[in-house]
């Protein structure tokens, strides 16, 4: 059998999904519903109501037999489908063998030096994951996962081994907290993903969204500082600055943090032992 | 004839400096004189904006661009100048700016100011960075303030030097408009360390450019530099002129796709040879450069080593009219980017069977270049570009059409991206885009910033806080901001697509 997952967009050349250019797979589904998601319409899936349809300005929507289907040709990519959508789902999602998916991606080939797969959230779907890998490294592409940690990946090996890195989000270090921002119970799959991940080398960037009042990310510095220890150094720590944009639910009026709260966590950062910290 | 008129309004002008002053009368009193021979057919196609000479007046006494062979300078010293060959950093820059001073070209300045980095490091030996950075610092600051034209370049690469890291260093803290600088790259030689710096630097101040030196380096046999806002020629020689074929206005009479290849596009192919062949055989023959230049007789250049530059513009909008009809657009459309093709196939085969006058460096043949453009230019998109707002909506797709189009101009091509800020933090992205672009056969490219004040326009920089003071009517240090702020508006270049977003 053919492993497939479906894929909500890619993007062919990105500079912010890991080091050099990029391009990126983001699939659809995602296990958490983080309060400040910047692309809720990839977590959940599209139930087929057709309250889409109507509003489609490229007519790139149909109902067709209880199935909303979508033409790529058509579609304008103006994102009311997602807008008019009562469960917040993208209707423009395509299931895809890792050969479709892999196809996407090849005109970008020489300007990019690798894939990241991003969601939603990819780790749902370890076999398609392990297939495009297998294939992006035939054509001399470099395979990153960023992934929000929730799921184990231990359990994983040949798709590690595959794996250059993974790019893990660490939302926030206190499980009551973490309850708070995702909707999920507890945040310890999260912290033995890093434990591991550290440990087999494979831990290409830890990364924190910072959004004052919801994560408490002067804790997730020092607890992962204190986990990761003499490795702190040389693993690339990414800040992120939450920003309103594409936010629906509860952050979508959250102040986006000063530079002044980012640079603070910077020197927090630094002083813990990063090296190579990024405020974004 | 002599223009009364336009010469009282430059001597007048309180938007002029007395620098600016001074080319402008200069420039009127050599088109007083009548010394070519034009004939019917190609001046009207000059009035219909078909065919144009560029401003390069009626009686050339200089060559458009020329190339010294500043290596030999710095071993040799100078007679004529009274140097001996420079000792230490401190003579070499100094030797420099003097020669730089006594170097023509069609704008009075200095088109090319050699490879700054071959020229400088076997000077830099016991000295600190700092130090060394101290005195590049003046330097450069020297060239901004005098050579007050921004078609001005210096090159660095393709092997890594100290003196080029320390140049790039201190090119991104300065942020000038003066020199241009381009980084030929080679990735057999230049490591990627040094190309990143590069990038980081364009993020900063929009320079250096980067060619493509594999493309580029079999050009001629005596090595080639990048020179004005880049032409692509001769070390030891140059260009002698550059004429240009506007496919804009040559296709308005065009009545079909073969009428325009078969009758119009020869015969203004015919013309530009013609006239440009004029220009070179008076330039030669008559005008006593390079009988009496100290350029020529101490070496640093070679009347052998000059070719005439075949320029062609408007690739874009030429395509667009023969296809109106059917609403085919170039950049966009498969089937209009076959006839650009098509279009630059004839004009290259037709131009192969022209002869060029005193052009042994180029086999006695003209080398295409695809010019960027004029202040004038309203309506017509710089060489063989896509015009602003049709750019393709992936970076990979229009990098690839640039590409495709880049290996007919040997004397020069290239594209200018602004690029999203944030890239900045991944400049290994930009790298990585580079590379790719030169394995698809781009020849040469240069980035900016969205965010910096440093923009290029069709090739030069120009300083959007000047264009803003130009425009509010104030002189200005910079004449490439007067041909710059007009063409930026009216080419709508603050819409050009940001990408890598």
């Amino acid at each position: 059998m053919t492993a497939k997952a479906p894929v909500a967009r890619i993007e062919r050349l990105s500079t912010v999904d890991g080091p050099g250019a990029r391009s990126v797979l983001f699939v659809q589904g995602c296990n958490l519903a983080c309060a400040y998601c910047h692309n809720p319409e990839t977590q959940r899936f599209c139930t087929h109501c057709g309250a889409c349809v109507a509003g489609c300005p490229a007519q790139a929507l149909a109902l067709c037999h209880g199935q909303v289907a979508w033409q790529p040709e058509r579609c304008v990519a103006c994102g009311r489908c997602t807008e008019a959508c009562p469960t917040y789902a993208s209707p423009r999602v395509r299931w895809q063998t890792a050969e479709e998916a892999l196809a996407q991606v090849l005109p970008a080939r020489p300007f990019i030096r690798g894939i990241t797969v991003s969601g939603g959230e990819c780790t749902l779907y370890p076999g398609f994951l392990e297939a495009l890998f297998l294939l992006a490294q035939g054509q001399g592409l470099g395979c990153l996962i960023d992934t929000n940690g929730a799921i184990p990946l231990w359990p994983y090996p040949r798709l590690m081994s595959l794996c250059q890195g993974v790019m893990l989000d660490v939302k926030a270090w206190d499980a009551t907290q973490y309850q708070r921002l995702t909707g999920s119970a507890g945040n310890q799959v999260v912290l033995e993903n890093l434990a591991w991940l550290q440990k087999a080398g494979k831990l290409a960037e830890v990364r924190l969204v910072v959004a004052p009042g919801w994560t408490d990310t002067e804790a997730a510095l020092e607890g992962c500082g204190r986990m990761l220890a003499g490795d702190a150094a040389s693993i690339p720590l990414k800040l992120i600055a939450f920003r309103p944009n594409g936010v629906r639910g509860p952050l979508k009026d959250c102040p986006s943090p000063t530079a002044s709260q980012m640079q603070a966590l910077r020197q927090q950062a630094l002083a813990l032992g990063f090296r190579d910290v990024r405020v974004v | 004839m002599f223009d009364k008129a336009a010469t009282y309004e430059a001597l007048t002008s309180t938007r002029l400096t007395y620098e600016q002053k001074l080319v402008q009368l200069a420039k009127q009193a050599e088109n007083g004189l009548d010394v070519l021979d034009i004939p019917p057919r190609t001046r009207h196609l000059m009035q219909t904006g078909a065919i144009h000479d560029l401003f390069e007046g009626h009686a050339p006494y200089r060559p458009r661009y020329t190339m010294p062979d500043y290596g030999l300078f710095m071993g040799q010293g100078s007679g004529f100048l009274n140097l001996a060959p420079p000792q230490s950093l401190d003579e070499a820059l100094f030797a420099l700016m003097i020669l730089y001073r006594h170097v023509p070209s069609i704008t009075s300045f200095p088109v090319y100011l050699g490879s700054l980095d071959k020229l400088l490091n076997p000077f830099l030996d016991g000295l600190s960075d700092q130090e060394i950075k101290k005195k590049l610092v003046l330097f450069c600051t020297y060239l901004d303030r005098t050579i007050t034209d921004s078609f001005c370049h210096a090159n660095i690469g393709p092997e890594d030097t100290r003196a080029g890291r320390l140049l790039l260093e201190v090119v991104a803290t300065l942020r000038n408009a003066v020199p241009n600088l381009t980084l030929l790259y080679d990735p057999a030689i230049t490591p990627d360390s040094l190309v990143e710096q590069a990038i980081s630097a364009s993020l900063v101040c929009s320079n250096p450019a980067i060619c493509n030196h594999r493309a580029n380096v079999d050009t001629y046999p005596c090595g080639y530099g990048i020179s004005s806002c880049y032409n692509v020629l001769p070390l030891g020689g140059g260009g002698y002129t550059l004429t240009r074929l506007t496919l804009t206005r040559l296709v308005e009479d065009a009545k079909d796709i073969r009428h325009f290849l078969e009758e119009l596009l020869p015969e203004g192919v015919a013309c530009v040879g013609a006239y440009m062949n004029q220009r070179i055989r008076f330039l030669v023959e008559k005008s006593g450069f390079f009988q009496s230049s100290f350029l020529v007789q101490e070496g640093l250049l070679h009347q052998d080593r000059f070719l005439g530059m075949f320029g062609v513009t408007g690739l874009a909008e030429g395509v667009n009219a023969l296809l109106k009809k059917r609403g085919l657009v170039y950049g966009r459309d498969e089937e209009a980017n076959q006839l650009g093709l098509r279009i630059l196939d004839t004009i290259q085969q037709q131009v192969g069977q022209l002869e060029a006058a005193y052009s042994p460096v180029y086999g006695g043949r003209f080398a295409l270049h695809a010019q960027v453009g004029l202040d004038s230019d309203l309506g017509t998109t710089s060489g063989v570009r896509i015009p602003v707002g049709d750019e393709p909506e992936q970076f990979v797709d229009h990098l690839r059409h640039s590409g495709r189009y880049h290996r007919y101009f040997p004397a020069g091509v290239g594209d200018i991206f602004p690029i999203a800020g944030n890239v900045a933090q991944n400049p290994q992205a930009l790298l990585d885009v580079v590379k790719g672009a030169f394995q698809e056969g781009m020849h040469y490219l240069s980035f900016y910033s969205v965010d910096t004040d440093l923009v290029r326009i069709t090739g030069y920089l120009v300083k959007r806080s000047e264009m803003a003071k130009h425009q509010q009517g104030s002189p200005v240090l910079q004449n490439t901001t007067h041909l710059g702020a007009p063409n930026y508006t009216s080419n709508r270049l603050a819409d050009r697509k940001v990408r890598m977003v």
